[in-house]
């Protein structure tokens, strides 16, 4: 029995793509790629006017003084992205308990992420390697 | 015309019921209704409900290789992201016999553990799917032992973020325990063959985030002494929305019912609301 040659094709592709990833160095980090300080500065900026606009993730930062939560915000994706900063202000459950944020409105939040990011044109793997650091904060922040 | 106005709505209604999952995180419709591959019924439940919603979603497909073709549809239910309820009729035409074959299939799956993308494991899910052939004359004739059968099954599938080089890397693996002979259409069991572990695999790279490249496989046992092949498929799956799904496949189903070399395509289209 045996394989069609678009399929063996296929594997070698997919063999490649996880052998170059492999061996490529990351010369630079997460935090230089979106464009250090200023960058993450764009980023953010999207992000807030994304959530300004949106009627379910909006009503959770109806009290929240934007400034604070800005700058917070970045100096947070500043140090997750492997970049030159401390964040040390309150930690993830401190911050959202009470917020008993759900699921859904989680995962709002992450489309509306990826869209800020589709703004100002990260690249799609970019994207997923910013989501990858994120996603295992979830724990931290959703029901309670 | 119906058809032409229910796939505008689809494409370009963006706001389904429960939107709660990220894009595609579903998979798509299984050929025995099941939220999966093509093939292979994976760990996530159909449709974008998450914990405190519910979803539906309705799907048609249609594989034809060389000598056989399989039509089906189907709906799914999602109850809060915990349990998947699933209805599909499958037509099987062979036309050199002028035969159809009909099988209705039920299913149940539930989540077990986990989320395809946040867990730290993967996402586990046990399902069953209940078969029954209308008319089993083939099924009998080939010296199937039944016409009616239960497939059980286990899944695990996890979501990579930015495994791959950056691109999204996700795959499936889902053990079986089935006496199906391809699966169920020709009847279930056999003369001195009984139920066994099948193992199925599926995995896929998301080029972007509506567009989705994978691989299946099927194991198949061979209770009919026919020389059931195992299944293969190549797929490339299209999300444009929360509300639908275009899956289009190339199929490797080797041999079938003694005629072999069955290759061909496959499409099918998924609606949720
Ligand atoms: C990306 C996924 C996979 C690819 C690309 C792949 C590729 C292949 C290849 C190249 C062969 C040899 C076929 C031949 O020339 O005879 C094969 C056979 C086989 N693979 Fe995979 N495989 C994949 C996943 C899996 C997984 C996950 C399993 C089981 C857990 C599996 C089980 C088997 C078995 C049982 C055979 C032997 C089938 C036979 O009797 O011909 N495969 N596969
Ligand atoms: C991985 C995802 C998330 C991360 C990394 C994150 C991170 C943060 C950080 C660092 C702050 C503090 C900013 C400051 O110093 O003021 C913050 C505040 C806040 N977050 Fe999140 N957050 C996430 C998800 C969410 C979600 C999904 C929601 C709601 C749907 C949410 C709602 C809020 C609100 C309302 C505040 C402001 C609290 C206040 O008014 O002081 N967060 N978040």
């Amino acid at each position: 029995m045996s394989l069609s040659n678009s399929y063996k094709r296929l594997l070698l592709a997919i063999t490649m793509m996880v052998a170059l990833s492999a061996c490529q160095s990351t010369p630079t980090t997460l935090y230089q790629q979106v464009g250090e300080q200023a960058g993450l500065e764009r980023l953010v900026d999207a992000f807030i006017k994304q959530i300004g606009q949106d009627e379910v993730v909006f009503p959770y930062f109806k009290q929240t003084n934007v400034s604070h939560f800005r700058a917070g915000f970045i100096t947070h994706m500043c140090d997750v992205l492997d970049g030159p900063c401390t964040y040390e202000g309150d930690n993830m459950v401190q911050i959202h308990t009470g917020m008993k944020i759900n699921e859904h409105d989680f995962n709002h939040t992450v489309d509306l992420l990826i869209a800020a990011m589709n703004e100002v044109r990260l690249s799609h793997s970019l994207q997923n390697k910013i989501l990858a650091r994120l996603a295992p904060l979830r724990a931290q922040i959703i029901k309670i | 015309m119906k058809w032409v106005s229910f796939l505008a709505t689809l494409l370009f209604c963006n706001t389904a019921l429960a939107g709660g999952k990220l894009l595609a995180t579903p998979g798509v419709s299984q050929i025995e209704g099941s939220a999966g591959g093509g093939i292979v019924p994976w760990a996530q439940l159909a449709g974008y409900a998450s914990e405190d919603e519910w979803s539906i979603g309705a799907f048609c497909s249609r594989g034809n290789v060389k000598n056989y073709r399989l039509d089906v549809c189907g709906v799914q239910g999602n109850l809060f992201n915990r349990i998947e309820l699933s209805y599909a009729e499958q037509e099987f035409e062979v036309p050199a016999l002028n035969t159809r074959i009909e099988q209705k299939v039920s299913g149940v799956k539930v989540r077990l553990y986990g989320d395809i993308v946040y867990s730290d494991w993967p996402q586990l899910s046990v399902g069953i799917q209940h078969k029954s052939l209308k008319d089993g004359k083939v099924a009998k004739l080939l010296g199937a032992g039944s016409t009616r059968g239960d497939d059980i099954y286990l899944a695990a599938s996890k979501l990579h973020l930015g495994a791959l080089n950056g691109y999204n890397w996700f795959w499936n693996i889902t053990a079986r325990y089935s006496e199906a002979n391809q699966t169920g259409l020709l009847g279930f069991g056999a003369k001195h063959a009984d139920k066994s572990w099948l193992l199925e695999a599926s995995s896929a790279v998301f080029l972007s985030r509506e567009v989705a490249l994978g691989v299946e496989f099927r194991e198949k046992p061979n209770n009919l002494g026919l020389g059931e092949s195992h299944w293969r498929d190549i797929f490339i799956a299209w999300f444009p929305n929360k509300s639908l799904n275009v899956t289009a496949a190339w199929l490797d189903l080797g041999s079938i019912a003694g005629v072999d070399q069955q290759t061909g395509w496959y499409v099918s289209i998924t609606g949720y609301f």
